[in-house]
């Protein structure tokens, strides 16, 4: 048998597009908006949900005959925020400059409904291996969404891509362009993702609802 | 009780949940189909803020800070700092009022329970209640009775926000929206120019 | 096993409390020292990149005692007064500042015996706060360095703002936060936003404190407001945090007035006044 049956492949390559988790799914808006400002939070951020979520699946879909009903959702969130809490103190002791770019996130991480709702859904009913796959898919899903939205505000809102001035170097400034200042605020990144949604579901037309 | 005031309303228009702070998408857009539901939601989660920002205030005063500790250990303690816990401790107190709320509406009313029963899980990661927890903590307010209104008003704000977007969303469906951007596509939109909206709130001092 | 019944739910969760207080206990306790030091040798490394020392975390101790000569604290008078300014610990003293803010406000509105009592609780918390300050000599020159925090949108903020030894023009800042916006307010730490604090003044040309102005950007910026001297731009998005990082740098300077005024008229050499 292949580690991959064509079941696990669907479930790490649905999340990718018509199941995606922020656009169709609609998990882990707050964090979308909040990280998008610039490209390099966005992939901090996708890595981080991508780390906690493969990893808060599995240990749920290993307790999942244990746990019970009445007190699930207390379960859940004990685990996803001592995973968050443990890596954040780790990090503090050995890493701390990683610790510092990463702790503006762990708040961040604790309640993006991504992971409560992928634990709630798939790990609770599936076993650890296909779980940890829907994790890994669905924390991808995610950030595909979360730096396509951050590429376009850094760029349209700062003239920058991952802090390199792109439109600088274009010389676009000299033709009398001007950076986007209302790209930069919250407002825009539900807009950009409300702009994203139409192209994606005119592609997909499965998608449209009535 | 001008100061109270003062709170109650910055709480409900300054510093809106979904407008200023964008805390508790997710649950906003998924369930604003219809002005009826969107008002259990509402409900349920001003009740929540409601409980669980002053249970939190208390926790954090009295157990979590640095030297809170002094009533139960005496001078001792004034180094005991279980900052570390307070995430973990904030997301326990709300997962477990959530649950208990749940349970007691469904013994005392079952009316209500079958209105809102199926929104009350949800709102455990409704980002919204542990924003209010974080708020709460970074404000520092003075009194219990300052942070239950702040967080009543942070409750009856995000009511406010999802039962306004219910409403233009059930007129939009009279309109004829572009097909691919039917439904959740023009609830982002409209919501981001809302949020434009109430940007001209910002910086009002009360 | 019946896993819906009450012993069991019961059990189950205190199982789970002790496990997960166990493990974070034990990691936070154990770990506490190194996170200590990791701590403190970046509260090393922001002191003297206020004053433009590039350090690594291997060199930061011994450049901190080669160039930090010395390391005092002030009171409200600004007389020196017994202490370590490194082991000052700053939040509490922020915390009497609100208080002694809150207590003027109080004096304005009432009168009488109330008065009286707000007064002297003034007068008592004032005495109480403990301003630390730090000396640093290089090549070029001797400046002080004073610490700030305040509060941004999501949690702390704070810095250090060096002084030429005239007290009154900046020679650098530094700032840092806890969680700022990431990309907005966030980048107070960004060299581009530090580096215009450079050569700002904090008194203007008749000796009155004005401390330093943030100008919101682009029409109302501090060029176009033609505050050059005193102003610097916020951040665009993020405002919240730049007010905060504006209301920092006026309260906690201010605080030096008395000492910085002093050391300003008496033109005398760098040395601390002790009392």
């Amino acid at each position: 048998m292949s580690l991959f049956s064509s079941k696990d492949l669907k479930l790490l390559t649905n999340p990718l597009n018509v199941d995606n988790p922020i656009t169709v799914q609609v998990l882990g808006i707050c964090s979308a908006l909040a990280v998008t400002v610039k490209v390099e939070p966005a992939v901090v951020m996708s890595l981080s949900v991508l780390a906690v979520l493969a990893f808060a699946n599995v240990i749920i879909s290993l307790l999942r005959n244990t746990i019970p009903n009445r007190i699930r959702i207390i379960v859940q969130l004990v685990v996803i925020a001592s995973l968050v809490i443990l890596v954040d103190q780790v990090l503090k002791a050995f890493l701390y400059d990683v610790s510092k770019q990463l702790s503006v996130f762990v708040g961040l991480i604790i309640t993006n409904c991504i992971i409560m709702g992928r634990l709630e859904a798939f790990a609770l009913g599936n076993k650890p291996w296909p779980s940890f796959l829907d994790g890994v898919g669905n924390a991808a899903g995610y950030g595909v969404i979360l730096i396509l939205v951050a590429f376009l505000r850094e760029l349209l809102g700062s003239g920058t891509v991952w802090e390199y001035p792109v439109f600088e170097k274009l010389g676009i400034y000299s033709i009398g362009y001007e950076n986007n200042g209302l790209m930069i605020l919250p407002p825009m990144a539900l807009i950009v993702v409300g702009i994203i949604i139409w192209v994606q579901r005119s592609r997909t037309r499965e998608l449209i609802e009535d | 009780m001008e100061e109270l005031l003062n709170i109650f309303v910055k709480s409900i228009f300054i510093d809106n949940m979904i407008f200023a702070y964008f805390l508790g998408m997710c649950s906003y857009l998924a369930v604003s189909k219809t002005v009826e539901t969107s008002t259990g939601l509402g409900i349920a989660v001003i009740f929540v803020l409601g409980i669980t920002i002053p249970v939190n205030y208390m926790l954090e005063n009295y157990i979590l800070k640095k030297g809170a500790l002094d009533w139960l250990l005496g001078d001792a303690a004034a180094n005991i700092d279980l900052g570390f816990l307070s995430f973990i401790m904030f997301i326990a107190v709300i997962a477990s009022m959530v649950q208990l709320v749940e349970m007691i509406v469904e013994k005392v009313s079952p009316s209500l329970y079958s209105a809102l029963g199926i929104f009350l899980p949800l709102i455990a990661v409704n980002c919204a209640i542990l924003g209010g927890a974080l708020f709460m903590q970074e404000r520092e307010y003075s009194s219990i009775a300052e942070a239950s209104v702040f967080g009543l008003g942070s409750g009856v704000g995000w009511f406010l926000a999802v039962v306004g977007i219910a409403a233009i969303r059930e007129k939009i469906s009279y309109s004829n929206v572009p097909a691919p951007l039917r439904g959740l596509g023009i609830t982002f939109i409209a919501t981001g120019l809302m949020g434009i909206a109430f940007m001209s709130f910002m910086g009002i001092k009360l | 096993m019946n896993t819906q019944g009450n012993l069991y739910t019961f059990m189950y969760a205190s199982i789970m409390v002790i496990v997960v207080a166990a493990i974070l206990s034990f990691t936070a306790i154990n770990l506490q020292p190194l996170q200590e030091k990791n701590v403190r040798i970046e509260k090393i490394q922001s002191i003297l990149a206020s004053v433009g020392i590039e350090s690594t975390v291997e060199n930061a101790e011994g450049l901190y005692d080669k160039y930090i000569v010395e390391d005092k604290v002030l009171n409200a008078e600004g007389e020196k007064i017994e202490g370590k300014g490194f082991d000052v610990k700053l939040k509490p003293q922020v915390d009497k500042m609100f208080e002694i803010k809150a207590l003027r406000s109080l004096i304005a509105k009432v009168s009488g015996a109330d008065k009286k009592e707000a007064e002297d609780k003034l007068a008592e918390v004032t005495n109480e706060r403990q301003l630390p300050i730090f000396k640093c000599k290089k090549d070029d020159g001797e400046y002080v360095i004073i610490p700030v925090r305040g509060k941004g949108l999501w949690g702390p903020i704070w810095g250090y703002v060096s002084l030429e030894s005239d007290f009154n023009t900046i020679y650098g800042a530094i700032f840092d936060h806890k969680g700022e916006t990431p990309g907005l307010g966030a980048d107070i730490n960004a060299s581009w936003f530090e580096e215009p604090f450079k050569g700002k003044k904090l008194f203007g040309t008749n000796g009155s404190f004005e401390g330093i102005k943030v100008y919101k950007g682009g029409k109302g910026s501090a060029a176009n407001a033609g505050d050059l001297v005193h102003g610097v731009d916020a951040i665009s998005g993020g405002t919240i945090t730049s007010m905060g990082l504006y209301d920092m740098l006026q309260d906690c300077l201010s605080a030096y007035e008395p000492f910085l005024k002093a050391q300003k008229e008496s033109e005398v050499e760098l040395e601390i006044k002790t009392n």
